[in-house]
């Protein structure tokens, strides 16, 4: 769909997130959903991030503490196991790194440039003290 | 309806705060958030006492500020609901931020607006400072001389808010004290006649159609946000006089009792004549009658719609007029009254050679009495008569200490 107009907003400025009707949204997942453009989903916010999250999965217990506290619903969880994180949306706050419970980290943050199987491959080991 | 009517007389006696809380229980208010304030707090018990004896199927959401109230009725609203709130003065204050919120958003929230003075120094009393204060707000500005009008003037509010050509907020003002707390006998509708009149609520875009979820509340910059106040501006300018028009011409249907955009009285021959709002207009009219008594020609002319400002309507009511005066209550606080400037900008591209002059009056609650608008009037004469202002152009009237005049 060709992006909005000046003129073609409706009145009071208000935003469809969908294109049309939709039915049964809680069973779709999101990247299921036919977002309109007018709806976040469809916009990457990703260079608001200046650290971003890396995921380990080898010590994740699947607590879903992440999910929970994510404030832009970036932690992507499936049948209760996180499998990533929504890039488009993480602002890199941290938030999903320090809740995490899991000894070491199973999320940590790093800078933005950082790549991922790197610093996945020298990990942090298990703090002995901190136990 | 799954509640209970209420059986009234053809006459009762109500107060304007009454008044306006019975015609929001007639038109059946679906969400109203409010935070007490006098003198308008009777009019959200109202509701709430209504509500909670079986008269209303709706939620009252108390809150802790006015500020919240008005929050709460943007969310409701948005949701898809019939709202209305009320609040005075100092909670109207408090509600600016929203206020624009709202009407920016084409929510058609009602508001009661229970006018009164603003602090400091603090005062309870009945001036005009907080209609004055949302008048660039968007919103349409209703106003009533009497409990009679607070009560049809909340029912035309909701028919011309809710219109989906319209989508603007309301606000029905009323003078705090004076009108808010004088009962006096009025004709109210029946249930079923003033809910017909209103109508169903039809919702537009309301956040409830799970199956069209849409978004309230965005976020314009440069590129957006001068075509979306354009947009607005465009149809309070074009759409919302007519609206009002066609919706008094339907309430007189039923009801009998005529509104204009602007109330005229004795004006067809008259001279000279004073422009004001509230429950000075009645006072006014009265003391005309009686200069007529006495051979002076004399009218007054009542706003009825603040805003969108019946800007040819006034041309057309003041044309003939030798002497007009702009009665204020509300201090310009560093420039002429509101009313004399509307009344100059509407004038100044005309033939009209009215002399034109300024008064503040009756702040905080001051009394304008029937031997002040005689002193007025006389003035006025002198002024006809002499073919010029004979005094300053900015006047008070029942204020003490040596003669302020200004201009």
């Amino acid at each position: 769909m060709a992006k909005k107009g000046w003129d073609e907003f409706e009145i009071g400025a208000m935003l469809r997130t969908f294109d049309g009707k939709i039915d049964d949204i809680a069973a779709t997942r999101q990247e299921d959903r036919a977002y309109s453009q007018n709806s976040s989903y469809t916009a990457s916010v990703a260079d608001w991030r200046l650290i971003k999250p890396i995921f380990n999965k080898d010590y994740c217990i699947d607590c879903q503490f992440c999910w929970v506290y994510c404030p832009d619903v970036s932690i992507i969880s499936r049948d209760k196991k996180l499998i990533g994180v929504d890039m488009d949306h993480c602002k890199g706050c941290g938030i999903c790194v320090e809740v995490c419970p899991t000894n070491p980290k199973s999320l940590l943050m790093f800078p933005e440039q950082a790549d991922e199987e790197t610093e996945i491959a020298s990990w942090p080991k298990k703090d002995e003290e901190e136990a | 309806m799954a509640f209970d009517k209420m059986e009234l007389r053809d006459i009762e006696v109500w107060d304007g705060n009454f008044a306006a809380a019975q015609a929001m229980r007639q038109a059946q208010i679906d969400v109203v958030a409010a935070y007490p304030i006098t003198p308008s707090t009777p009019i959200v018990e109202g509701y709430a006492q209504f509500l909670a004896d079986g008269y209303i199927e709706g939620e009252f959401v108390m809150v802790e500020s006015e500020h919240a109230a008005m929050s709460g009725c943007i969310g409701a609203a948005a949701a898809g609901g019939r709202v209305a709130t009320a609040t005075s003065s100092q909670g109207f204050a408090l509600m600016v931020e929203t206020l624009y919120q709202a009407s920016g958003m084409r929510l058609p929230i009602v508001l009661n607006l229970v006018n009164r003075a603003l602090a400091s120094p603090l005062n309870v009393n009945g001036d005009h400072s907080d209609m004055y204060l949302g008048r660039d707000s968007g919103w349409i500005q209703f106003d009533a001389y009497s409990p009679q009008e607070a009560y049809d003037l909340n029912l035309i509010a909701f028919k011309v808010a809710e219109d989906h050509d319209i989508r603007l907020p309301a606000m029905v003002n009323q003078d705090g004290f004076l009108t808010s707390h004088t009962a006096q006998g009025l004709k109210p509708l029946s249930d079923d006649a003033a809910y017909a009149f209103v109508g169903e609520f039809k919702p537009m875009n309301d956040m409830l159609d799970f199956e069209h979820p849409v978004t309230h509340g965005v976020q314009t910059e440069e590129d957006w946000h001068f075509e979306h106040k354009a947009r607005q501006h465009n149809d309070l300018m074009v759409k919302v006089l007519p609206k009002i028009k066609e919706v008094f011409a339907d309430f007189e249907k039923i009801s009998g009792r005529k509104y204009n955009l602007v109330e005229k009285y004795d004006m067809d021959d008259a001279d000279i004549c004073v422009v004001c709002m509230g429950s000075s207009v009645e006072t006014a009219r009265e003391v005309a009658s009686e200069m007529r008594a006495n051979g002076i020609k004399a009218g007054v002319v009542g706003i009825r719609v603040l805003r969108p400002i019946p800007f040819f309507e006034i041309i057309e009511a003041l044309k003939d007029i030798k002497a007009i005066a702009a009665l204020d209550r509300s201090s310009p606080n560093g420039a002429a009254g509101m009313l004399f400037n509307e009344i100059a900008g509407a004038l100044f591209n005309t033939d009209s050679k009215a002399l034109l002059s300024g008064y503040v009056y009756g702040l905080g609650g001051r009394d304008l009495t029937k031997a002040h608008l005689v002193a007025l009037f006389k003035e006025l004469q002198a002024n006809a008569d002499a073919g010029k202002i004979t005094t300053q152009l900015q006047q008070f009237i029942g204020v003490r200490g040596p003669k302020l005049a200004y201009l």
